[in-house]
């Protein structure tokens, strides 16, 4: 399913933003929701994960679903995992993309990396 | 013996919420009242870095403050072209002394905000904003406006201190005297409490923003009947709503900065202010996360002219948003070492930066172990501001306010540590 990327803040990533080692702030980070309606029409249940690919790199997350998303939109709380598939262009303003990211989003029986593995991974 | 600590500052976000109540026995942290969840979670403290690093074949390994000052003076000495990144999470006199650092060896200095609320001020720059304090909005505004933000889990006191659901002086009913309206590509908890929700497509906040331009310019005759997914009867409603009120107050957020048009769309929102202010008098705020993001443009600005992503490489201040900030500096390859400071870039930047940062020597100032420290080669740790030293904070608002000290740690705060790494660059040329 093609989709549109948008990172943004949420309680949870915030609350562990000081404590970026700590499991609450991982399992955060690492989770990619859609609408109910996407969430159907992959045929994602608990527990199942995703791999999101963008034209500057990939990550797999694990889905979950949020009511307020319209279909067609992806959210990803703000963190290491959002940012592999963001790029690095600025267009001259020295702010990257981090809204409105064009992605393929495909159910994977992949897992989540650790936050160690994910930010050394390709090193 | 147990001490309640009243009118503590939060520093978490840019609300900088000044008063909380900690409860402080035998010199630790017990209890605190009255912070939001996030604020709640720093000044309770967790995992700390318990010593200073350096990485020795690959492993960090314990060392000395002094040592770690030294091979700190040495990295920075031995760059081409060093990056002072952070600064948002620590106090106007750290950056201070950052500032005096940079132009000691050369380096650029820039904020988080290049990543967050950047383009706004580039907009600012470019437009002029009509502004205020909280105060006034709390006591004054009738109609709120959230655009590309999400107080309720970004700025969750926000709302009941400064905005939507503050009971002010002129504005006793609060909540029920208010209309809110919130601009958002999804119906976040902020939308769900908004008396109407506006939802626009990704990207395309700088049409909707022209159309309401031109409906309060009485030019909605040329508008198409639909723009950008938005049908011209609602953009007429959301006009109309906008001129009717009394006290304006548009806040927005990284919606508007992080999308496409950046900060073109913050300067179109301003002019949407300006021209408001023809009808009503209406007010604009960006919504800053970082608690001292506010102050780190402001000695920047005092310092050096400029706000953020300061290059001093040239023995003068130099400043060009595009070329001389951080996510550029790096995926250009154009910096060779960094030191990080209050900030975490490994967590917040693209990966392809965070590739760069991974490719060259990294000296890490933070209270806290993250991401950042995986590819640090000199680690010191560091107190924290607000909590276990004093120092100067700026909220949202522009107003600064005095951070004070809860407890008694052996850690040096960043002052002393940014010292302590100057006075060793002195030192080793001296020598040289």
């Amino acid at each position: 399913m093609k989709a549109v990327m948008i990172s943004g803040r949420t309680l949870a990533q915030g609350a562990g933003c000081e404590d970026k080692m700590s499991p609450l702030y991982i399992n955060e980070v690492s989770c990619c929701y859609l609408s109910e309606e996407d969430y159907r029409a992959l045929g994602l249940s608990d527990g199942m994960n995703l791999l999101l690919t963008s034209p500057h790199g990939s990550a797999v997350l694990r889905a979950g679903v949020d009511r307020g998303l319209p279909q067609g939109m992806v959210f990803i709380p703000m963190g290491p995992w959002a940012n592999m598939l963001t790029g690095t262009d600025t267009k001259g303003c020295g702010m990257p993309g981090f809204k409105g990211v064009e992605v393929e989003v495909t159910p994977t029986d992949e897992k989540v990396l650790d936050i160690r593995e994910l930010m050394l991974r390709g090193r | 013996m147990r001490l309640q600590i009243e009118d503590v500052l939060c520093t978490f976000c840019g609300c900088l919420c000044d008063d909380i109540k900690v409860e402080v026995d035998e010199g630790r942290i017990e209890k605190v009242r009255g912070a939001c969840r996030l604020g709640s979670s720093k000044i309770m403290g967790h995992n700390r870095i318990k010593s200073p690093m350096i990485r020795v074949n690959g492993e960090l390994k314990e060392i000395s403050y002094e040592e770690a000052y030294r091979r700190a003076a040495e990295i920075l000495i031995n760059a081409r072209h060093p990056l002072l990144y952070g600064w948002a999470s620590t106090t106007c006199e750290a950056l201070k002394k950052g500032i005096l650092l940079a132009e000691e060896i050369g380096g650029v200095v820039d904020t988080t905000a290049t990543v967050c609320h950047g383009p706004s001020i580039i907009g600012i720059e470019e437009k002029g904003a009509v502004g205020s304090t909280l105060g006034q909005i709390k006591n004054r505004a009738d109609l709120i406006v959230f655009w590309g933000c999400n107080p309720s889990e970004a700025h969750p006191r926000h709302t009941l201190r400064y905005s939507s659901n503050a009971c002010g002086r002129f504005t006793p009913d609060g909540r029920k005297g208010r209309k809110v309206l919130v601009v958002d590509v999804r119906e976040t908890r902020t939308a769900r409490n908004a008396d109407r929700f506006l939802r626009i497509q990704p990207g395309t906040d700088y049409e909707i923003i022209s159309a309401l331009r031109m409906i309060i310019g009485g030019k909605a005759d040329s508008l198409p009947e639909d723009v950008a997914g938005v049908s011209k009867k609602e953009l007429i409603e959301i006009a109309e709503m906008m001129k009717s009120a009394k006290f304006g107050a548009i806040f927005f957020g990284l919606g508007l900065t992080h999308s496409r048009g950046r900060y073109k769309n913050v300067d179109n929102a301003l002019s949407l202010v300006s021209e408001l202010n023809s009808h009503t008098k209406f007010v604009i705020m960006a919504m800053r996360g970082h608690y001292n993001v506010t102050g780190a443009g402001q000695v920047l600005a005092w310092s050096s002219g400029y706000p953020m992503a300061v290059d001093y490489a040239r023995g003068a201040p130099y400043y060009n948003p595009g070329e001389t900030s951080c996510c550029d500096l790096l995926s250009r390859r154009d910096v060779d070492a960094a030191l990080i400071i209050a900030s975490d870039p490994a967590s917040n930047l693209p990966r392809g930066c965070v590739e760069a940062l991974a490719e060259m020597p990294v000296i890490q100032i933070d209270p806290f172990e993250n991401p950042t420290t995986l590819f640090a080669d000199v680690v010191i740790p560091s107190a924290i501001a607000g909590i276990e030293v004093e120092g100067t904070a700026y909220r949202m608002d522009g107003l600064s306010l005095r951070l004070r000290k809860l407890v008694d740690v052996e850690y040096p705060g960043d002052v002393e540590i940014l010292q302590a790494i100057l006075d060793n660059v002195r030192r080793l040329r001296d020598d040289n």
